[in-house]
């Protein structure tokens, strides 16, 4: 066996299943005994709860327990959820609790559970409690709710701060005083929410004989909500055990602990029976996490040339009323403002705003395609007050080849200097606007504009700190049948995950695929791991899985060499044999080494080797490693009616090597889809009360098939020195830049109008007004 | 509440239930009849992720009360592929173009070309987009699924072609 499966566009091992529908998804798992949970839900954004009534639900049908926070066993009374990362930064660590006690503070948190036979009794009985909420004063907006005199979001507080970060170097004072042109923009974002088309879901089992607890979750992160659990209960480590079985996708907000998994936890520990909880689509578009609002006031420096001096400015983060995952989505929208752009000084504060919303955390590009945003949007305006082509003005500031690895000058979330470790930016630009035909696009758009037809390109660079540590581990095992057998304790949510780990090791056992088998996503098979985001699996998982499978290979070529009694180099492995390499001697099959090295009577190990072929290795990176793209969308709008058709996407991606290039670009056509759901599609509409108004997706648009064009994908590899694959993540960089894109394509085809945006997602009515207001500032100034 | 019995066929079997009259035909498959392949994204209708075919036509089972479906012949995800695990062509594209992720979406996309390539096996790419933006994938961004709804189309034509 020669093949290669590293780089090979192999077909996945997961999809056999799932294209049968013998998927195993949580809310296909059951149980016998099974009670079903419903929430009841606050009505209000903020009110105070003087009490609450359960009775009348009590008694209703097939019902088996009404329980608000004080129903809660002592072990967990006035308890909040571990907060999963702290940071100085934060004033005061509000997470929620499993059941609001005394104040609600978004529209949706939960404040009683009713268990029930079925989810519809379950659902009767919960219309039935009854809950006196007295409503208090609402911090509805952002911009409103940093104001002195604001309502806070929190009845205790004083304020709406929840932290202020303060991040950059250089001197920015001087950058604007030598500049030559100062370009200033306001810059309000929104991203919309998650929408996985799987819903949130958990299934607990308690057993009394052992006093365990067993938890299956839609999570992308078990070791998290294994944790958190052990945390709130007070149980130990041992005792539990939570498994992500197969999940329907995630995008962030299923990485976070909700109140939903703790409260079925414990009632299914009260109770003695297993509880589920599946969550419905009005549930999500409520009370998942999201990742939206935030409003940049920004000033650039230019000298006279188009070379960037200084950025300075400020950003307001809508947090939403708890702080679950702390402040990691506005930190790294303000490290990664700068992008692949040399930024001489920068200066950004950034205030993070408890509002009385849902909370607020990483959505795929977690803050990045928000600072990318806005950066672009500054190069924009610059390129046109200096009459410069908008790529040229970014190819003259683009960090060379050369100068890699470039330190910033930034600290990442992860604690490190912001170091870009390898990449080639200047090249994936011009690769770009190449292949998007950049260069003859302004003769297609003057004809189309002759012809009453409003085309435009925009273009977008990025980078992204991918493949986070602190670490990830994986288990190699040989067993006893000669199969591989893989375990990680990360989830995977649809990337492909158990495919790609299954060809690292394949190369390194030269074995074909299929003779592996991988186990994800159970905190069982590996005592500790971190979970799936930040596009940070394939560094770590896939370099954990390289060294521990080179491990147990080694221990069988040890193994036979001294069972044939010759040199380790001189056996080599194939097609599930150790043989002796050049002879047609001796051979042994990974089945008996493995039979005899977990415990064979009369059979000695060779002096120095452990038992059992089975390797557990923690890669922990020494620092982020930096994805980079370019993207050039090209679109055409209609001004009367604001639509945007998308006619062409371009898109250059470099995330190191990559260990399967047909996962790599499903990875980017996925994450451009939700990048145009954030640039056209994708908002939460609250009213001035904060009540959400988007609560199905027929009010929330998401992209679909007519809306989203296959992208043009092209790569380059720019191996990472960091890790022994060479690879970086690649799940986010299709999403990063393309609101970017788009929003620069839009304003580019309505110049005739004179439009300038600011803001995403730009809906069809809005671009209407936009269109409406510019003719009316030309009349004025036609009269003037 | 009072309970109706209903007989259907389901992937080609005839079965007898008791159903409440409020229970959706897509919780009625996967909770009493345990066909956990239809999948609910929604329950209003939105998503195309509990499609299912009844009497021949792609249906959102979330749509439909279980008592609507007595006497009908219904077919779900588990209903396509042959007896011994052989795919469709179709499932077969869907590998081959790395039409799923998740898979969450699948059941639904699944069913509703299955009726599409059916009726109109020759269609093209704009009006099959345009027929597929009632099921909605948030991981995959549809090309793949195009693709392979595409190369069905063609394998049609070209079969077409040689008669
Ligand atoms: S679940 Fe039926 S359409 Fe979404
Ligand atoms: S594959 Fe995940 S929703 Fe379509």
């Amino acid at each position: 066996m020669t093949t290669r499966f590293f780089g090979a566009p192999v077909q996945r091992v997961e999809d056999p299943t799932l294209l049968k529908g013998e998927g195993r998804f949580t809310d296909d798992i059951k149980l016998p005994g099974t009670l079903h949970a419903a929430f009841v839900r606050s009505p209000f954004a903020h009110a105070r709860i003087n009490g609450i009534d359960l009775e009348a639900a009590r008694a209703m049908p097939g019902v088996k327990a009404v329980l608000a926070a004080a129903d809660l066993p002592d072990v967990v009374q006035g308890k909040r959820i571990l907060l999963q990362v702290p940071n100085p930064a934060i004033t005061e660590p509000i997470t929620q609790m499993p059941l609001a006690r005394d104040e609600v503070c978004f529209v949706g948190e939960p404040v009683a559970v009713v268990l029930a036979e079925s989810r519809h009794l379950a659902e009767d009985a919960a219309e039935m409690v009854i809950v006196d909420f007295e409503p208090l004063p609402v911090a509805a907006d952002l911009a409103s709710a940093v104001e002195p005199d604001a309502a806070t979001a929190h009845a205790h507080r004083s304020d709406n701060i929840a932290a202020r970060i303060q991040v950059g170097y250089g001197d920015v004072a001087a950058a604007f005083q030598a500049a030559a042109h100062v370009v200033t923009a306001r810059i309000p974002q929104h991203r919309g929410t998650g929408n996985p088309i799987e819903c949130r879901a958990v299934l607990a089992d308690f057993n009394a004989v052992h006093g365990t607890l067993t938890v299956w979750s839609a999570t992308q992160a078990p070791h998290g909500l294994k944790r958190a659990l052990g945390d709130m209960l007070e149980m130990a480590d041992t005792d539990l055990r939570v498994i992500a079985p197969d999940v329907g996708g995630g995008f962030g907000p299923k990485l976070q602990v909700y109140p939903e998994e703790i409260v079925v936890a414990i009632a299914s520990r009260m109770l003695g029976v297993p509880v589920k909880w599946i969550e419905d689509r009005r549930e999500h578009l409520l009370t998942t996490v999201q990742e939206r609002d935030q409003l940049w006031t920004m000033r650039m420096a230019l000298d006279a040339e188009g070379k960037i001096l200084g950025i300075s400015g400020q950003m307001l983060h809508d947090q939403g009323a708890y702080l679950p995952w702390g402040v990691i989505s506005p930190y790294i929208s303000s490290v990664t403002l700068p992008g692949p752009y040399i930024l001489p000084a920068y200066k950004l504060e950034t205030l993070v705003v408890f509002t009385n919303k849902v909370p607020t955390t990483p959505l795929r590009g977690a803050g990045r395609p928000q600072a990318v945003f806005t950066m672009e949007r500054l190069l924009d305006h610059a390129a046109d007050e200096l009459g410069l082509d908008r790529a040229e003005i970014r190819r003259r500031n683009l960090i060379p080849t050369e100068r890699m690895p470039y330190a910033v000058g930034l600290t990442f979330r992860d604690g490190k200097p912001v170091v870009y470790d390898s990449g080639d930016y200047p090249k994936c630009q011009a690769l770009a606007i190449e292949k998007a035909g950049w260069t003859i696009f302004r003769e297609r758009q003057r004809a189309a504009w002759q012809q009453g037809r409003y085309i435009g390109q925009g273009i977008a660079n990025y980078v992204e700190g991918t493949g986070l540590g602190p670490f990830e581990g994986a288990t190699t095992q040989v067993l006893p049948s000669g199969r591989i057998l893989l375990r990680t304790g990360s989830a995977a949510q649809g990337q492909g995950n158990k495919t790609v780990y299954a060809q690292i090791a394949a190369d390194t056992f030269n074995v074909d695929i299929s003779q592996v088998d991988v186990e994800v996503g159970d905190t069982a098979s590996i005592p500790i791991g971190v979970g799936a985001f930040a596009s940070r699996l394939m560094v770590n998982v896939g370099s954990s899985i390289s060294v521990s499978s080179a491990a147990v290979a080694k221990k069988i070529k040890q193994i036979a060499a001294a069972r044939f009694e010759v040199a380790e180099d001189e056996i080599e492995l194939a097609n599930g044999m150790a043989r002796v390499a050049a002879s047609q001697g001796g051979s042994m099959s990974f089945a008996e080494i493995a039979r005899m090295t977990s415990g064979m009577p009369g059979f000695s190990l060779p002096q120095g080797i452990e038992p059992g072929l089975v390797s557990t290795h923690y890669y922990a990176p020494p620092q982020a490693t930096y994805a980079n793209g370019c993207h050039v969308a090209e679109v055409e709008v209609d001004p009367e009616t604001g639509l945007v058709k998308i006619l062409r996407y371009v898109v250059v991606h470099d995330c190191g090597r990559m260990v399967n290039p047909l996962l790599v670009e499903g990875q980017v056509q996925g994450g451009v889809a939700h990048g145009i759901g954030n640039a056209l599609l994708e908002k939460m509409r609250f009213d001035e009360q904060a009540n959400p108004v988007t609560t199905s997706l027929a009010d929330y648009l998401l992209p679909d098939a007519d809306n989203v064009p296959e992208a043009e994908i092209y790569h380059v590899e720019s191996p990472s020195p960091l890790n022994p694959l060479g690879v970086k993540g690649a799940g986010e960089g299709g999403t990063i830049p393309a609101a970017a894109a788009i929003v620069s394509a839009i304003e580019d085809a309505l110049r005739p109008f004179g439009v300038r945006i600011d803001e995403a997602p730009i809906l069809p009515e809005r671009l209407c007004a936009l269109i409406d207001d510019a003719a009316a500032r030309q009349a004025k100034k036609e009269m003037a | 509440m009072a309970k109706h019995s209903i007989t259907l066929t389901v992937n080609g079997k005839s079965t007898s239930a008791e159903v409440e009259p409020r229970v959706h035909l897509g919780d009625f498959l996967r909770h009493q009849l345990n066909l956990t392949g239809t999948h609910i994204g929604c329950e209003h209708g939105v998503c195309g992720a509990c499609t299912v075919l009844v009497n021949g036509d792609a249906v959102r089972s979330c749509l439909m009360l279980a008592v609507q479906a007595d006497g009908a012949e219904v077919v779900t995800v588990e209903g396509l592929a042959a007896e011994d695990g052989t795919l469709t062509p179709l499932q077969e594209a869907f590998r081959k173009h790395h039409a799923l992720q998740c898979g969450f979406c699948t059941p639904g996309f699944l069913i509703t070309l299955t009726q599409l390539l059916r009726d109109r096996p020759d269609i093209e790419e704009e009006e099959l987009r345009r027929e597929l933006s009632g099921n909605l994938c948030r991981c995959t961004g549809y090309s793949g699924i195009v693709k392979a709804a595409l190369e069905v189309a063609q394998a049609f034509r070209t079969r077409e072609a040689a008669r």
